[in-house]
């Protein structure tokens, strides 16, 4: 492969586009305030455009093929959503027009919390952050808020599962309290017992993601969430899961009190190579008046007479005793108006045969893999599942060896080396946008593999054969911390 | 429409393997009086049907390419070259997630190792970020990573009142649970060197805006006394800084920054009624392993060819977990890819251009102006491409003047934030404004005068 890096064909006095010429009288600069030197590349048009056209040649993608990060939901991103978003009635708007001017937006955001709101059983939902982890440090700072109205300072612990992603315990210390690791039982539930102990007046409560990392749907839910209310705490809900369950079971019917949703993942908005995303937050009615703001409200115009149907004004607002703001303006809007689009165009029943479909997948695709590779947790399945790439006739193979020789069949590996608690993790998120052919090449693929560790281990050591650069050294990377590319 | 393959015959080969007799019978885990509810949501339609629908409400919006529009505060019009639209909508880049397996995301991360590049150019630092959410994010984040250098001990955030209102609410609204203090943004958004004095040992950081949300460029020698009080007492100097401001005025490094950071929307970003935008976040090498979010490095591969990798993850939530630096774990890597589209082809001299078409129609803009009776530039100093107007009325009442009767969009009502600054408009004119435009605006503040 070696493409250059941009700075490498730069160069001096080309530009990559043309630029009007000052059409007013030029005021004097200020010579004291400016700078000597602007070290940027200086390329043609073709030439950036070739660069990146080869840059992203590099990239493996969903539209390349499949890609079954576990705990990602990456599903087809539908080629409709970009369009939508990208209408020029809706993208030059600016975020401080006077709401009058911008009532499509507005429209939009309202009802994409209305239909977030039914899809998950709570009462107000606010589209203020940015990704899931930004919507988890909201839900975290909801609860402590909600503690504090009630002048109840004592709890300082937030319980977290040992399957829970990194981002839980993250977003608990960022909002200042402190972590308690509460383990699972054989068959991959949070162990009840465990936290019964660990529930008295200094919890603010539990963050549980259900399905959880393991891809089980946890079966003590409901007790779960009785002993954390049991004890005055708060249960959390880690929404990366969602795609499961959409139209099976609302969250907030299972007791969660508060749940960020991450739309990058199942409402099929592309990731983006790491974002943008959009990590809204819900709420029911004891959290809601928390919520990060600004939301938009509406209130029925009353002089319409004219209308046939009820009209509307749309408004932005901050809930009543809102955490305040996540960041500037009202959240992802681009982002938003994909996953609006897409909900649109399935509705309830395609929303349920999307998750349907992604349970159905994951189930299909272990049942084809959990004679070849061991399933420490055998359950039916919800939208993934957890195999170990721990060989027992191939004790030198790892599972990141594993991971770089599905690369050779043109695949995207699963998530590796999480949930923690399975020793040589391989997360597998097939999601239900992959056709049944597509589903039994990878298996063929990784039985093929597991054959090969015994057989051929250094194909999988020396892997992968395939791809633009055979494996990267990441200590040196973060030894010689070489983090640009600028001379001096 | 539920983007699904599967026919009934995949189905129902798939329920046989799985030894299910049907689909129902895999989710036997969720407690029954719940399962299956009825989603009350609006019927589907057809792909004809979504976009037709959206297309006739995205008309009822008044948008910028139907009037001319003097807002920025913080989200600014600027030209996005056609190559930028085109390279984001490269799907190998938009359907890609977060680069974890390098040997398939070398166009991510090279991309991000050269955006990094341009964002340690443009500032001037040593070290970039492969992105924040926004400019108030990677703020806030700049003053949770002042604390961290601090060991935690220094409890103590000093914010000018000239920061973006917004990106103050967001540093409170992230710290609120670590127990700082946050200070100096109720004192006057004009007098910096007052910032000086609430520093102290207990201090982590001072955090200034450059140009300040009134338009104005700080004085470098201001900057640098804020910066030397800073580094006496032990805390760090933070700047917010518009980049196209940086095609032109000198960098956050020259006046003693130790973390540069902001908003880069403008670079390609385009206005999307408020996001997704891009917070870029730079620092002091010595400052590098406390710096939060992706980072890309140069290594080498197992042939000794080049290649990058997301590399000090040991700062991150997914392998320090309650010990991470930050939370966050998506970003804006597609905006940052947009932005280093945009500064490749602006390059070395096109940055410069459009910083000094921003500035020279800013000021005839601002000359133009402050001719008309009543009307007069509020505070002095060079600005770049906004500044606050005195006006003879409430700017609701001129803006809603200028909508309804002249279709223009004007500009930002300052006394929204600053009771003290009440009748003062923050107008904003960028290389996309034109002459004619301006002076539209100016006949039209002159008919409000005769009209009202």
């Amino acid at each position: 492969m070696k493409e250059p890096l941009i700075y490498e064909i730069s160069s001096p006095g080309r530009i990559g586009v043309t630029l009007p010429e000052l059409d007013v009288e030029p005021a004097p600069l200020p010579q004291d305030l400016m700078r000597e030197d602007l070290p940027l590349p200086e390329v043609s048009e073709v030439d950036l455009v070739r660069h990146y056209v080869r840059l992203s040649q590099l990239n493996h993608g969903v539209d390349k093929g499949f890609y079954p990060l576990g705990s990602c939901t990456m599903k087809y991103n539908p080629k409709v959503n970009e369009d939508a978003a990208r209408l020029p009635g809706f993208v030059h708007t600016h975020p401080y027009q006077d709401p009058c001017t911008v009532q499509a937006n507005l429209f939009v955001l309202f009802h994409l919390q209305a239909f977030l709101q039914e899809i998950s059983g709570f009462d107000r939902v606010s589209l203020q952050p940015a990704a899931g982890a930004h919507g988890e440090l909201a839900g975290v700072l909801m609860m402590r808020a909600y503690h504090e109205s009630r002048g109840d300072h004592a709890r300082k612990r937030m319980l977290i599962p040992d399957s829970a992603h990194g981002t839980n315990p993250a977003s608990t210390t960022m909002a200042g309290y402190e972590t308690t690791e509460i383990v699972s039982d054989a068959r991959g539930n949070v162990n009840p017992d465990a936290l019964r102990e660990h529930c008295d007046e200094t919890v603010a409560g539990l963050m549980l993601t259900n399905p959880n990392t393991l891809g089980l749907f946890d079966e003590h839910v409901l007790q779960i969430a009785e002993l954390v209310h049991g004890c005055g705490g708060l249960l959390y809900g880690d929404g990366a899961n969602l795609n499961a369950i959409m139209g099976v079971v609302k969250p907030a019917d299972l007791g969660f009190d508060v749940m960020h949703f991450n739309l990058h993942k199942t409402f099929s908005t592309p990731h983006g190579g790491g974002g943008p995303g959009a990590g809204p937050v819900g709420a029911n009615e004891r959290l809601a008046p928390f919520l990060p703001g600004p939301v938009v409200v509406r209130e029925r115009v009353e002089d319409d007479e004219a209308a046939d149907e009820d009209v509307y004004r749309y408004l932005l607002c901050m809930p009543e005793s809102s955490i305040g703001r996540l960041k500037a303006f009202y959240g992802n809007f681009g982002v938003c108006l994909k996953a609006y689009t897409y909900i649109r165009m399935l509705g309830a029943d395609g929303l349920r045969e999307a998750s349907e479909n992604a349970v159905l997948n994951a189930n299909y695709l272990l049942s084809r893999l959990k004679d070849t590779y061991p399933l420490p947790y055998d359950r039916t399945c919800m939208h993934e599942f957890v195999l170990s790439g721990h060989l027992a006739d191939a004790p030198d193979v790892h599972t990141i060896d594993i991971a770089k020789r599905l690369m050779d069949f043109g695949f995207h590996p699963p998530t590796v080396y999480f949930p923690l608690i399975v020793d040589e993790a391989l997360m597998i998120e097939p999601t239900e946008t992959e056709s049944k052919e597509t589903l039994d090449a990878f298996a063929e693929a990784m039985i093929q593999i597991a054959q090969e560790a015994r057989e051929h281990p250094e194909l999988l050591h020396s892997a992968p054969h395939a791809t633009p650069v055979s494996r990267l050294d990441e200590v040196r990377a973060a030894r010689d911390k070489v983090l640009h590319c600028l001379k001096g | 429409m539920s983007y699904v393959p599967n026919t009934d015959a995949d189905r129902a080969a798939m329920l046989e393997a799985i030894g299910v007799r049907n689909a129902a019978d895999l989710f036997r885990d969720v407690p029954e009086a719940v399962r299956f509810p009825e989603l009350d949501l609006p019927a589907p339609v057809s792909e004809l049907e979504v976009l037709r629908e959206l297309k006739e409400l995205s008309e009822y919006n008044v948008d910028l390419e139907h009037a001319p529009c003097f807002l920025g505060a913080g989200a600014y019009q600027h030209f996005v070259p056609s190559v930028v639209g085109h390279i984001i909508s490269r799907s190998e880049f938009y359907t890609a997630y977060t680069p974890y397996q390098p040997e398939i995301s070398q166009g991510t991360l090279q991309s991000i190792f050269e955006y990094q590049s341009m964002i340690c150019a443009l500032t001037g630092m040593d070290a970039a970020n492969a992105s924040h959410y926004d400019g108030a994010t990677a703020l806030a984040e700049a003053a949770v990573m002042a604390v961290n250098v601090g060991r935690g001990k220094r409890r103590r955030v000093v914010v000018s009142a000239a920061v973006h209102p917004e990106y103050r609410a967001v540093v409170r609204t992230y710290t609120q649970g670590a127990g700082l203090v946050i200070c100096g943004d109720d004192g006057n958004p004009f007098d910096l060197e007052a910032l000086v004095e609430l520093m102290d040992a207990d201090t982590a950081c001072v955090i200034v805006q450059n140009p300040s949300f009134l338009g104005y460029v700080q004085e470098p020698s201001t900057l640098r006394t804020l910066a030397k009080a800073a580094h006496d007492t032990g805390a760090l100097l933070v700047i917010s800084a518009d980049p196209i401001s940086l095609g032109l005025f000198a960098p956050p490094s020259e006046y003693g920054a130790d973390i540069a950071c902001g908003e880069g929307q403008a670079l390609g970003g385009g206005l999307n009624f408020g996001g997704p935008y891009l917070g870029y976040f730079a620092c002091r090498e010595q400052y590098v392993h406390k710096m939060a979010g992706r980072i890309v490095g140069q290594t080498v591969d197992q042939r000794g060819e080049r290649g990058f990798v997301l590399t000090l993850s040991a700062r991150e939530q997914h392998i320090r977990r309650e010990k991470a630096s930050s939370n966050i774990c998506s970003n804006e890597a597609l905006m940052a890819l947009a932005a280093a589209v945009y500064l490749t082809a602006l390059g070395k001299s096109g940055l410069r251009k459009v910083a000094e078409l921003c500035y020279h129609k800013a000021h005839y803009a601002a000359q133009r102006l402050a001719t008309l009776p009543g009307y007069e530039l509020h505070g002095q100093g060079t600005f770049f491409h906004e500044f606050p107007l005195h006006c003879p009325r409430p700017v609701q009442e001129i803006n809603d003047y200028l909508l309804n009767e002249w279709g223009i969009i004007g500009g930002y009502d300052l006394g929204r934030n600053y009771p003290e600054l009440a009748n003062v408009m923050l107008v904003c004119v960028t290389e996309v404004t034109t002459q004619d435009e301006i002076d539209t605006l100016v006949e039209a503040l002159q008919d409000i005068e005769e009209a009202l």
